[in-house]
């Protein structure tokens, strides 16, 4: 098979495209594919968002592109459709994580390859979670003290997340 | 501080030629995305609203301790002076399409800047020079705390910091090393060794971020994936490729001055003299020359030359910097005139030698 673009050099990169949900594919010689890509690249629209819908439209499952917006699917607190996410790739507020987190949550993991935060906790607001980090460690520790039979220190260990579980519930 | 001296201020704090590195790696940056509580994310927030979050932000940002940082609206300044911010790299390009309800804080030196109602509420940015993420991250960390005390930051347990797009989800962390690569494009080696950066988690950009072209050999090597990992173990994976790539272009630098050193020399010093003697220089072919004369001062070859002029120059020379030291707007073909003005008075200003007589 020969280049599309040149005709000339054998075609040995092979591009499919996912745009509006339609699927292009090319056949192309190293030199224009490479062309090829500049020319993409000089569009930011390509990036992210588009790259973002092709993923949600992966999916089966996942809304199909043009679907006509239906009340029940969109978010409550900012009114945005999961239609309208998939075709900006862009979420409307934050409530919207949790109102279409069914969908999210897959597509999370397709991204980052995880579905779980284990960075940065906010100060001011994070302390709740900080408190939650801090005895699920101690419980490890707990447990180390306990398979090792030094009981005293397991009880001082097991007044602290008594005290720390208090805390929260309070 | 005002838009006026933020922008007559032509060497920002990572344009000096310092930190570890520097022969390769430029520039150093952390960028973290945030958004409030109780808000709509950018792109669905009313006018009113976006008014009401920049006031917030701005009593917040008033609060720094480190310093002061001026307040910078986009619908109160010129689009000139908008794509000047974005040639500083203080802003997005895309960022400035759209001045409505936006702005930027900026510090005194320039290596911090926190844009309001970009993608999301909040992109705070730290900017460093040479190899030195850690600090940046450190300085990042420290206007997020800041904010984070008097803002309410839009967090979820499970996922973390909640972005307007989800990529950007969990840390909100990006992390990138601008790099210059001359020897590996040269050997052709560049494709190979960048290549294989999707498969570590990591993406290689242009100069200007997403979507733009590499100019002048310059790479922007940043992490891809945002949650699940934590910020130090981002940094490290970043660290350690960008070393990696660091060897490979000074190993390609080293057997280019062996085997090739007569030739190599041919080519920096026909930049050096096409830069100070060219009457009109178009900004690609600038960047390029640009890039081979550096080549030839970290290689010994020019050695009377500050380092710090390379990367002003990259940026001064933009068709924004041009037209706004200007005066008024001026075509490609005028900027070509000033451009090779500018440069050819700033490589011999820089010229240390020449200066001592």
């Amino acid at each position: 098979m020969y280049c599309e673009e040149c005709k000339r050099k054998p075609a040995t990169v092979h591009v499919t495209k996912i745009i509006d949900g339609k699927k292009h594919e090319s056949h192309l010689c190293a030199t224009c594919a490479q062309k090829d890509q500049m020319d993409v690249g000089v569009q930011p629209s390509f990036a992210i968002p588009n790259f973002l819908a092709a993923l949600f439209n992966l999916n089966p499952e996942i809304a199909a592109p043009f679907v006509p917006d239906n009340a029940d699917d969109t978010c409550k607190k900012c009114g945005v459709s999961f239609n309208k996410i998939t075709q900006t790739g862009r979420l409307g507020c934050n409530q919207c994580y949790q109102e279409f987190s069914d969908r999210l949550e897959p597509l999370l993991r397709r991204i980052h390859g995880s579905g779980q935060h284990l960075g940065k906790v906010p100060q001011r607001r994070g302390g709740l979670i900080r408190q939650k980090h801090e005895i699920s460690q101690l419980r490890v520790n707990l447990q180390q003290f306990v398979a090792r039979e030094e009981f005293e220190q397991a009880a001082v260990i097991r007044d602290e997340i008594r005290k720390l579980e208090q805390g929260l519930e309070g | 501080m005002s838009i006026e001296s933020i922008i007559q201020k032509t060497v920002s704090h990572w344009m000096q030629a310092s930190g570890r590195l520097n022969d390769v790696v430029i520039s150093s940056r952390i960028r973290l995305a945030r958004n409030l509580e109780g808000y709509p994310f950018p792109l669905e927030l009313s006018e009113s609203q976006a008014l009401e979050l920049i006031n917030q932000v701005k009593e917040a940002v008033a609060k720094a301790p480190d310093g002061p940082f001026e307040y910078v609206s986009l619908s109160e300044i010129s689009p000139l002076e908008r794509h000047v911010l974005v040639e500083k790299h203080l802003v997005s390009p895309q960022y400035v399409e759209n001045p409505m309800g936006r702005g930027v804080a900026i510090n005194d030196d320039q290596s911090i800047s926190i844009m309001v109602n970009e993608e999301d509420h909040l992109r705070i940015q730290c900017f460093l020079p040479g190899f030195n993420l850690e600090e940046a991250w450190d300085c990042a960390a420290k206007v997020d705390d800041l904010l984070e005390a008097s803002l309410d930051i839009a967090f979820d347990e499970k996922i973390g910091f909640l972005t307007a797009c989800p990529t950007n989800v969990g840390t909100g962390l990006r992390a990138s090393a601008m790099v210059h690569l001359p020897a590996l494009v040269m050997t052709n080696q560049v494709n190979r060794v960048l290549g294989s950066l999707p498969q570590l988690g990591l993406t290689v950009r242009g100069l200007f971020g997403e979507g733009s072209d590499a100019m002048g050999n310059l790479f922007q090597i940043s992490n891809q994936v945002t949650l699940g990992k934590t910020e130090e173990d981002i940094l490290a994976n970043l660290s350690a490729v960008t070393s990696q790539i660091v060897d490979k272009e000074r190993e390609a630098r080293q057997s280019l001055s062996e085997g090739a050193k007569e030739q190599l020399e041919d080519r920096v010093w026909r930049a050096y003299g096409l830069l100070t003697n060219a009457r009109l220089i178009p900004g690609q072919e600038a960047l390029k020359l640009l890039s081979d004369v550096r080549l030839g001062a970290d290689l010994g070859f020019i050695s009377n030359l500050e380092l710090e002029v390379f990367n002003e120059l990259i940026v001064s020379t933009g068709p924004a910097h041009l037209q706004y030291f200007a005066g008024q707007e001026i075509n490609s073909m005028a900027r070509a005139g000033q451009r090779a003005i500018l440069i050819r008075s700033r490589l011999i200003n820089a010229d240390r030698e020449e200066q001592r007589c």
